[in-house]
């Protein structure tokens, strides 16, 4: 699939996201997110081993507000656990994570991550099994996550569209009602991507999205990653450089748990040191 | 074999089940508002000459099921909602059941064998001079009855800040939680805690002025136990169904996932903990007055690992089903253990295995299953 | 009607002899036939001119007699040392030291004694110890005669001094004639009698030491009391480490009970991630197998119990791989609902005992090599059967440890642990790898429970009591890793002996348990947790 078609697609699309994502959140939404200095994300020497490996080595990353950066390596470069030390599940030996200018990211814990903006869709999807596909989403959805609070919460009519919209968006509003351990692997792919979608998060971390899905899927997922760029910073990790070529603006090439090379895709494929990380050997 | 390994796949219940459309839990409603208008009529109104007539020892065994059935629901809540095996809930049981039984025992005055107005015979026969500080107030019910809700709940709160904190789960949760009901039971078992050690507490004479060994009393505290079971099984209801529900379901299902969509699954979980601590807590209370007797052997971790297989048996993460457990399996071992005593072993161990390898949604998912299939 | 005349005869003429405290026989047998009518008092002149006399019979006949195997035949009066078996005597004559044949525990009365007598008893056997030709011997009976010193076995120590060649003999003498002297009228004797004891540790050396050194004591002279204060002290300084040194050592014994007692949920719980309740059970399996086996070789006790261990790890493996075969299986990746079918095996296994055997306890009997005490000094002493014990667990752990290390099976088993679909790729077998893993884990329980069998009663609920307490030596240790539940079950052992003086057995058991579920709050993995991505999980 070529550049031009994703972009035509896009801008159809881009419409009715646009109105989705611009609405207020809610009180949770993270107002302290201050990225005026153009950076939304800011990972410096961070290090993690595990049991004496090195997971991670002094890596130094930065991703501009309203980017979409893809991250491509061999396995065992350490993209799963860059994603992990952003979102709080593993913590670094060493090493500072910044989101934005003011939010420290190696001082919260996973939910807090969350709730100051950041996204994440797992390599597998994962989808409450055994709950409706609106449901879903309704849980996903940003807002007050006090259990207090959530023990007398009614969906207000605007939540409930929002809802809709987002279904209609993610093509399963015919399974509205449907177990979500019931749907297919691409439509589980497709409800991950609209829960996190309701979060309304500020950055996107996107491990293999395509993983799995038809030709027809894939570049459904393509057209929605490009109009959510811009809008929200993504980063894509992906094996899949057909698709990374079609959405990629700056690809970033991580090697034994540092950056190995960054740049436009045709910089990258024509570096020497990549080719013989993937060539080589 | 290959028929087992898929029934033995863990399917919770359809999600139309757990918002809408709860037919067991409309026959739930109708069978106890029948038990708590026919029970009183034909205990006190039927001679006890008819046929019909109704035993004062049946009505509280009824009352007794009832009290059983609370506790059951209240492990459904934290097991079948949300995932916690807990196999120490016995614990929060047995401390509403001391809390009550504290407050009948300074009910029985000077009425007991050594006549001290003021301390209860074990004490006395300790020859203990003073009442321990933890005993006063309890004359007054007004203060046992918070008592009653705090012991269990502040137990949980404790004990489920640190564990649910510190992301101890599964298994290795279920063995903590038996460790915590062993050495509350081996602590209660000493004379020095002053809970009446091995013998625990006993020979009550009346509750609230009422006296426990009248038939209008005994009716008493059954209604009372089938209204606690009405109302608690409205709360979890409740609960199960409000988006808190979801969420405490979505941490069952995936924890990980939800901690990553910005829900801080600790407290989610300490809430619904404390809940079912203080419900079991309310279910122990209506336990003691109407066997009469509560001792350290109620912490036994043999007696909350029961609880669970009676939820098990009826079908988890369904209420009723636990209910239903709670009744059928505590039917049985009244009967089995007077009739054939060396079989009730058999039967409950039998119990464990058939109802975990092939029921593992219990009674009331295979009876779902049978009429899904038959619709 | 000749017999009838002699018996009046031979009674009228002890009577006679009783009422008249006629002058003793002379001679060892008629010292022997005197004693079945004597009195108490003329019993102790009987036990005080056989020691006069010695014979070496006399030390034979007098132990039997301190060990109540003394008896008289009612028929005619003769004195047999006896060895009882289920109400029949086996007789020995005491002259000979030969075979008497048997007879009926009826027909025989025994030849009593009181506690005076018994002191007596003691010290006279001491007296034909000191001129027994082994010095070890003759040390040992000095130190019985300390307990009881007056001037006849003072005199009679002194004696020996002089004729004693072996310098540990010598030793106990000397130290002896020191605690005799220590209440001489003399102050320089007095004062040499509490140097020479410095840096004697026997208990009785303590005691007479102790009034001395007390402020209100009976010693009055200052330079007495000092030195009798740094006896005391010095005394006290090795008590307190020997009693360190039980305390570890009851430790290390009570550890080598919940090692034995958690090794096998190590294999069952860390390396498979099954949770078998009915593991306590399995161990119960094991002991009664050892009860079973002493039924079936009444005669060879410590020949039954030896062979029992290959026998309950045969049968307790057995149990496991059946229950493996038709439970576990079903239930992988599901461990609360392996928990919970496990248990109710465990409760029918339990039953089914009780309907076998009885819901009472069994006993099984320890051999003689396991019991008694190990007596390594003065202050120190060991009872056998423990130290056996801490062995065997270390010996079953070592050999665990082989078999998961260097042979084909434990290779299987691990490989299976870490990966089971790569595991499965490669051509291992993993439901017989499963099955023998768990069969492995559950004979070692049975192994355990023959060793229990030798602490405490074998009944239905000997398991119960043990599940809580191995599975968190389990979690503690760090699941998966054998070497830390060696630890953490030797290491929780001892930290409960050293709570129980301060605490008492019951609040030192919550303590740990208390400690233990805090412990597993703050680090879920244990002490030693499984290091990298594999075990952090995804």
């Amino acid at each position: 699939m070529n550049q031009a078609s994703v972009r035509a697609t896009t801008g159809r699309l881009q419409q009715p996201y646009r109105r989705l994502l611009r609405r207020r959140g809610s009180a949770l939404r993270a107002d302290d997110l201050d990225a005026s200095h153009g950076t939304i994300l800011y990972l410096e020497d961070i290090t993690v081993s595990f049991d004496g490996f090195k997971a991670l080595n002094a890596l130094t990353l930065y991703v501009d507000a309203g980017e979409l950066r893809c991250i491509i390596g061999p396995n065992g470069a350490g993209k799963t656990t860059m994603m992990d030390v952003i979102t709080g599940k593993t913590r670094p030996d060493h090493g500072s994570a910044w989101f934005g200018q003011t939010i420290d990211l190696l001082a919260l814990d996973e939910p807090e991550i969350a709730q100051s903006g950041i996204g994440r869709k797992f390599q597998r999807p994962t989808v409450f099994e055994n709950h409706s596909v609106f449901e879903n989403l309704e849980l996903a959805m940003a807002g007050d996550r006090s259990p207090w609070k959530l023990l007398a919460a009614k969906l207000s009519g605007e939540q409930r569209d929002s809802i809709e919209q987002t279904l209609q968006l993610v093509g399963l509003k015919d399974r509205s009602g449907a177990r979500a351990g019931s749907l297919s692997h691409g439509q589980k792919q497709w409800l991950e991507i609209g829960m996190l979608l309701m979060q309304r998060p500020r950055l996107l971390l996107v491990d293999e999205p395509v993983a799995g899905m038809t030709p027809q899927e894939t570049e459904r997922t393509a057209e929605l990653l490009l109009s959510l760029a811009g809008e929200r910073s993504v980063i894509v990790v992906e094996h899949d450089m057909d698709f990374v070529r079609s959405i990629a603006r700056t690809v970033t090439v991580l090697h034994e748990g540092s950056v190995l090379a960054e740049g436009t895709i045709d910089q990258v494929q024509n570096d020497p040191r990549v080719v013989e990380v993937y060539l080589g050997e | 074999m290959i028929r087992i390994m898929r029934l033995g796949q863990v399917r919770h219940a359809a999600p139309a089940a757990a918002s809408g459309g709860d037919f067991g839990g409309r026959v739930f409603y109708a069978v106890l508002l029948a038990a708590a208008l026919l029970v009183p009529l034909l205990n006190l109104a039927v001679p006890e000459s008819s046929a019909l007539h109704l035993s004062t020892y049946t009505v509280t065994l009824l009352g007794k099921y009832m009290s059983y059935a609370l506790l059951a629901i209240a492990v459904d809540l934290v097991w079948g909602y949300c995932g916690i095996l807990t196999l120490g809930h016995t614990a929060f049981f047995a401390l509403g059941g001391y809390a009550m039984g504290m407050y009948m025992m300074r009910q029985i005055g000077s009425r007991g064998v050594y006549g001290d107005p003021l301390l209860p015979d074990f004490m006395v026969f300790l020859n203990w001079k003073a009442l321990p500080w933890y005993w006063h107030g309890f004359d007054s019910f007004a203060f046992a009855l918070p008592m009653i809700l705090l012991a269990p709940g502040l137990l949980a709160l404790a004990f489920g800040w640190f564990a649910f904190r510190s992301r101890v789960t599964g298994v290795y949760l279920s063995i903590i939680t038996q460790a915590l009901t062993y050495a509350l039971m081996l602590a209660f078992f000493r004379n020095e805690m002053g809970f009446g050690g091995n013998n625990g507490l006993t020979d009550f004479k009346d509750l609230l002025g009422f006296d426990l060994h009248r038939d209008s009393t005994r009716v008493g505290l059954f209604l009372v136990s089938a209204g606690a079971l009405g109302l608690g099984y409205a709360a979890c209801r409740h609960i199960a169904a409000s988006r808190f529900g979801r969420v405490v379901q979505a941490i069952r299902d995936a924890e990980s996932r939800t901690r990553f969509i910005g829900y801080r699954v600790e407290n989610y979980k300490l809430w619904l903990f404390v809940f079912s601590a203080v419900l079991a807590g309310i279910a122990g209370a209506l336990y003691v007055p109407q066997v009469g007797i509560i001792n350290p052997g109620e912490f036994a971790p043999i007696n909350s690992i029961e609880v669970v297989i009676w939820v098990a048996v009826g079908g988890r993460n369904t209420l009723y089903g636990a209910v239903l457990g709670a009744v059928l399996v505590n039917f049985a071992k009244t009967w089995l253990t007077a009739a054939l005593p060396e079989v009730w072993l058999y039967a409950l161990g039998a119990l464990f295995v058939v109802v975990t390898v092939f029921l593992p949604q219990g009674i009331v998912g295979f009876l779902r299953q049978r009429l899904g299939a038959g619709s | 009607m000749l017999l009838v005349l002699l018996a009046l005869c031979l009674l009228w003429m002890s009577t006679a002899r009783a009422d008249d405290a006629a002058p003793l026989p002379v001679d060892f047998p008629g010292l022997v036939a005197a004693l079945p009518q004597a009195d108490f008092a003329a019993k102790q002149a009987i036990v005080t001119r056989m020691t006069e006399l010695h014979v070496p019979q006399a030390r034979v006949l007098l132990a039997a007699w301190l060990d109540n195997r003394l008896e008289s035949r009612r028929s005619d009066g003769k004195v047999f040392v006896v060895e009882e078996h289920d109400g029949t005597l086996v007789l020995v004559d005491p002259f000979d030291g030969k075979g008497a044949g048997e007879g009926a525990a009826d027909d025989f009365e025994r030849v009593r004694s009181n506690n005076a007598l018994r002191k007596l008893l003691k010290v006279s056997i001491a007296q034909f110890d000191l001129k027994d030709p082994d010095p070890r011997v003759r040390a040992a009976a000095v130190r019985q005669m300390r307990r009881d010193l007056d001037e006849d076995t003072v005199t009679a120590l002194r004696a020996a001094l002089t004729q004693e060649k072996d310098g540990r003999a010598q030793h106990e003498i000397r130290v002896a004639l020191a605690v005799s002297d220590l209440g001489a009228g003399d102050a320089a004797v007095r004062l040499a009698a509490v140097r020479a004891l410095d840096g004697e540790t026997a208990a009785d050396v303590y005691n007479a030491l102790k009034p001395l050194a007390q402020d209100s004591g009976t010693e009055s002279d200052a330079s007495m009391r000092a030195a009798a204060i740094g006896a005391v002290r010095h005394i006290e300084v090795w008590r307190n480490f020997y009693e360190a040194l039980e305390t570890l050592f009851f430790g290390l014994s009570l550890g080598s009970v919940l090692v034995l007692a958690a090794i096998g949920l190590a294999i069952t719980f860390g390396v498979m991630g099954v949770i078998n309740m009915a593991h306590g059970e399995l161990m119960m399996l094991g002991a009664y197998t050892a009860y079973v086996m002493q039924q079936l070789m009444p005669h060879h006790v410590g020949a039954a119990l030896l062979l029992s261990v290959p026998a309950a790890f045969l049968v307790s493996g057995l149990a496991g791989v059946a229950i493996e075969r038709t439970v576990v299986r079903y239930l992988y990746g599901r461990p609360l609902e392996t928990l919970l079918a496990t248990f109710g095996l465990s409760l029918i296994m339990q039953q089914l005992v009780r309907s076998v055997f009885s819901p009472l306890n069994r006993s099984v009997a320890t051999p003689e090599w396991m019991s008694g005490l190990w007596q390594v000094n003065d202050l120190f002493s060991l009872t056998w059967n423990r130290v056996y014990i801490l062995v065997f667990s270390l010996v079953v752990f070592l050999l665990l440890v082989l078999i998961l290390n260097r042979t084909p099976l434990g290779l299987k088993v691990r490989a299976v642990a870490q990966n089971r679909g790569m595991a499965r790729a490669m051509g291992v077998r993993t439901e017989r790898v499963d099955a023998l893993t768990f069969g492995l884990g559950s004979g070692i329980a049975g192994v355990a429970g023959v060793a229990l069998s030798q602490l405490t009663n074998v009944g239905p609920n000997l398991g119960q009591s043990y599940i809580v307490d191995s599975f968190m030596v389990v979690v503690f240790g760090g699941v998966g890793n054998l070497w830390g539940t060696l630890i953490s079950g030797m290491g929780l052992g001892v930290v409960n002996k050293l709570l129980e003086p301060y605490a008492g057995a019951v609040i030192a058991k919550i303590l740990v348990l208390v400690f233990l579920i805090m412990f597993i709050q703050r680090r879920p993995r244990g002490l030693f947790p499984q290091k990298g991505r594999a075990a952090e999980g995804t």
